[in-house]
C-alpha cells in the first residue's frame, strides 16, 4: 500500500471513531435523549436545553482539550529534541497552580471564570518570564531548555507549595487540577476557545518546527530564525496547556504519551503527524470520558482516573506488542 | 560560543583545570560541613546527649540520601544520555506517593504500616524494589534492549500511579489528607535507627556491587558504539549499573520519601559549578552539593522557620534560584 493511501486510511479511521464517540458522548447521560428524536427534531425544550448547556459543551471541551494538549506535547518534544518533555515542562503548569492559589486566597468571591482568568494570566506571565530567561542564556544544546524549564517550574512550585501548606490549601489545589469534565457547563468552559487560534498557528508553523527540531545550526543554515520559531512554539504550548489545565484539569498521557506513540510509528515530521496526533488525542479523551460516565451509571468516574487506568493499559499493550515485534525482527 | 571556548582554554592553560575544580569542591564540602555542624548543635534546650543522638540520625539520613540520589542520578543520566532525567522518571516517586495515600485511605493513619517507621520502611522498600525489579527484568530480557521503550513504560506506569493517587487524594477526608500530606514530601525527621541501619546496609551493598564499573562511566558517556569500540563489555557493565541505580533509588525513596528531584538539582548545580565532566569529579561534586543543599535546607526549616514548610520545598527553591543565577551569570560573562 502506498504511503499516501495508508495515511488517508489511518486518518479516516480515526475521524470515524471520533464521530462515533461524539454521538455516544452527546446521548449518554442521566437525562434520556434519544438520537432518533434529535434527528426528527422531536426534542422537548428541556432536552434541547440539556444539550445546549451540558452535553455539547462537554463534547466540545473534550475534543478541544484532547487535540490541543497532544499537539502542544508534539511541539514541545520536537523543539527540545527530547521525547520525555511534556507541554507542562516549561513551568506553565506550576505558574497556573500559583495562579489558582492566588485566586483562591485573594479573590474568594470571584466567579469560576474570573478565577480561571486570573490563573491563566499567571500561566502566561510565567511562560513569558521563562522565554525571557531562555533568550538570555547561551544555548549549550537542546536539553538546556527543558532543564531550565524544570528548574523554573520548580521554583514557582516551591513558592506555591509553601503558601498552600500554610493555608492548608494543598487538597484544594489537587481537587481543582484533577481532570474532570463533569463540571463543564455553558459559561464555565469558554476559556478553552483561547487555545484554538494558537493551534491554527501551530499548523502553519509545523514545517518550521520540524526543521527547528534538527538543531540550532542546521535550522539556521536552512534560513530559519531559530530563536523566533522556538519562542513561537513555547508561547503556543503555554497558552494551550494553561487553557486546558485550568478548565478541565490535568489530563495524564495526552501531552507525553500520545505524541510519543505517533512518532514511534511515523517519524518526526510535524506536519505529517499533526493531524494524527490531534485526532488520536481527541479520540482518547472522548473515549475515556464516555467510559467514565457509563461505568458506574448514573454516577461518574472523573476522566483523570479512567484515563490513568485505561491509558496506561492501552499504551503499555501497544508498546509491548511493538517491542515484541521489534525483537523478533532483530 | 567560540569566545567562551577560547576563554575557557586560556584559563585552563594558565591555572590548570584541576586546581580550580579542587578549590570549588573544597568550598562546597566546607559549606556542607558547616551547615550540618550548625544543625547538630544550634538551639539545644535540655538534654544534650538526647538531642545530639537524635539529630545524628537525621544527619546520617541526609548524607545517605545525598550520596544515593546523587550517585543514582549521575549514573542514570549517563546511561540514558539525557541530562534532564532522574531515576524518578520510571515511576518510583509516584508509586511511593500512591502507596502512602492508599495506606491512609484503606488502613487509616493508626495502622502500623503508617505509624511504625520500620514496618513502613520495609513495606515501602519491598514494594518499590518489586516494581523496579520487574522493570529491570523487562529491560534486559532481550539482548538488544531498548532503553527508550523501557523509560516510556516506566513513565506510563508512573502516570498511572499518579492519577490513581490524585483521585484518592481528592476523595480523601480532609483530616486524613493532612495526615497523608506529611509523607507526600521528603522528610528526615521520621527516620528511626533500625530503618536507617537497614537502608545504609542495602545502599552500601548496591554501591559496592556497582563500584568496579564506575571507571567505565566516562567511556559510556561517549555512547554505545564508542564504548564497545574502546573495549567495554557494554551489556554487562550497563546491566550492573542499571541494577545499582534502581536499588539506590528504591531504598532512598522508601527511607525519606520522594526526594529524587534533589538528584537532578545536585547534578545540574555540580555541572554548572565544576565544569568538569569526568565522573569521578562529578559523582563527588554531586554528593557534596546535595549534602550542602539538604543540610542548609534543614538548618533553615528547623532552626529559623520552625517547620513552616517541608524541607524539600526550601531545597528546591534555593537550589533552583541558584541554578538560574549561575546560568544567567555565565551568559553575561
Amino acid at each position: 500500500m502506498s504511503l499516501d493511501k495508508r495515511n488517508a486510511l489511518q486518518l479516516a479511521a480515526l475521524a470515524a471513531t471520533l464521530l462515533a464517540l461524539s454521538l455516544a458522548s452527546l446521548f449518554v447521560g442521566v437525562a434520556d435523549i434519544s438520537p432518533v428524536d434529535a434527528l426528527l427534531f422531536r426534542l422537548t425544550p428541556i432536552q434541547k436545553q440539556i444539550l445546549a448547556i451540558t452535553r455539547v459543551p462537554r463534547l466540545l471541551s473534550a475534543v478541544m482539550a484532547g487535540a490541543a494538549l497532544s499537539i502542544a506535547g508534539l511541539i514541545m518534544q520536537q523543539l527540545t529534541r527530547n521525547k520525555f518533555v511534556s507541554p507542562t515542562t516549561a513551568g506553565t503548569m506550576d505558574a497556573a497552580r500559583l495562579g489558582v492559589l492566588v485566586a483562591l486566597i485573594a479573590f474568594p468571591g470571584a466567579t469560576l471564570l474570573q478565577k480561571t482568568a486570573i490563573a491563566f494570566a499567571f500561566a502566561l506571565a510565567g511562560t513569558f518570564a521563562f522565554v525571557r530567561i531562555v533568550e538570555r542564556i547561551k544555548f549549550k544544546n537542546a536539553t538546556f531548555i527543558p532543564l531550565v524549564g524544570l528548574m523554573f517550574g520548580n521554583i514557582v512550585s516551591a513558592v506555591t507549595t509553601s503558601v498552600a501548606y500554610r493555608y492548608d490549601l494543598l487538597q484544594s489545589l489537587v481537587t481543582w487540577l484533577h481532570g474532570d469534565f463533569s463540571m463543564i457547563l455553558r459559561g464555565r468552559y469558554e476559556m478553552l476557545y483561547v487555545g484554538v487560534p494558537f493551534i491554527l498557528v501551530a499548523y502553519v508553523y509545523a514545517d518550521r518546527f520540524t526543521i527547528a527540531g534538527m538543531g540550532d545550526s542546521f535550522a539556521t543554515n536552512l534560513g530559519l530564525n531559530y530563536r523566533h520559531v522556538v519562542n513561537v512554539g513555547l508561547v503556543i504550548v503555554a497558552a494551550v496547556s494553561a487553557a486546558v489545565v485550568l478548565t478541565v484539569g490535568s489530563l495524564p498521557f495526552l501531552g507525553l504519551v500520545v505524541p510519543n506513540i505517533v512518532t514511534l510509528y511515523r517519524g518526526d515530521n510535524v506536519k505529517y503527524n499533526i493531524l494524527h496526533v490531534a485526532l488520536l488525542g481527541a479520540v482518547f479523551v472522548l473515549a475515556c470520558d464516555t467510559l467514565g460516565r457509563i461505568i458506574i451509571y448514573p454516577y461518574e468516574v472523573p476522566v483523570g482516573l479512567t484515563m490513568g487506568i485505561l491509558g496506561s493499559g492501552l499504551f503499555l499493550l501497544t508498546l509491548l506488542r511493538r517491542n515484541a515485534r521489534g525483537a523478533q525482527a532483530a | 560560543m567560540s569566545g567562551l571556548v577560547s576563554r575557557a582554554l586560556v584559563k585552563e592553560a594558565v591555572v590548570g583545570p584541576r586546581a580550580g575544580v579542587r578549590a570549588r569542591l573544597a568550598a562546597v564540602a566546607l559549606a556542607a560541613l558547616i551547615f550540618l555542624a550548625l544543625y547538630l548543635v544550634l538551639n539545644i534546650r535540655g538534654d544534650w546527649q538526647f538531642a545530639v543522638t537524635r539529630r545524628l540520625l537525621v544527619v546520617g539520613a541526609v548524607v545517605l540520601a545525598a550520596a544515593a540520589t546523587g550517585g543514582a542520578t549521575v549514573i542514570f543520566q549517563t546511561l540514558t544520555h539525557n541530562h534532564i532525567l532522574t531515576p524518578s522518571v520510571i515511576g518510583l516517586d509516584s508509586l511511593y506517593v500512591l502507596m502512602q495515600t492508599l495506606v491512609v485511605f484503606a488502613l487509616g493513619a493508626a495502622s502500623p504500616a503508617w505509624t511504625d517507621a520500620t514496618v513502613h520502611f520495609l513495606l515501602s522498600t519491598a514494594l518499590l524494589v518489586l516494581f523496579a525489579g520487574l522493570l529491570y527484568q523487562r529491560l534486559f530480557r532481550s539482548e538488544r534492549h531498548n532503553v527508550y521503550v523501557v523509560l516510556l513504560i516506566g513513565l506510563i506506569a508512573g502516570t498511572f500511579f499518579q492519577s490513581v493517587a490524585s483521585f484518592l487524594q481528592m476523595i480523601l477526608d480532609p483530616n486524613e489528607f493532612l495526615i497523608a500530606q506529611s509523607r507526600l514530601f521528603a522528610t528526615f525527621n521520621n527516620v528511626r535507627a533500625p530503618a536507617l541501619a537497614l537502608a545504609a546496609g542495602a545502599l552500601a551493598l548496591a554501591a559496592l556491587y556497582a563500584a568496579p564499573y564506575f571507571k567505565y562511566l566516562d567511556v559510556l558517556g561517549l555512547g554505545r558504539e564508542h564504548a564497545i569500540n574502546l573495549g567495554v563489555d557494554y551489556n554487562r557493565v550497563v546491566r550492573r549499573l542499571w541494577l545499582a541505580v534502581i536499588l539506590l533509588t528504591a531504598v532512598t525513596t522508601a527511607l525519606v520519601g520522594p526526594i529524587t528531584f534533589l538528584g537532578l538539582l545536585a547534578v545540574s548545580l555540580a555541572r554548572q559549578l565544576l565544569r568538569d565532566y569526568r565522573h569521578a569529579t562529578l559523582l563527588l561534586g554531586t554528593f557534596l552539593v546535595g549534602t550542602a543543599l539538604l543540610g542548609g535546607g534543614l538548618l533553615l526549616v528547623e532552626r529559623l522557620l520552625v517547620f513552616a514548610v517541608p524541607v524539600s520545598v526550601i531545597v528546591n527553591l534555593a537550589g533552583g534560584v541558584y541554578f538560574l543565577y549561575l546560568v544567567l551569570k555565565e551568559s553575561q560573562a
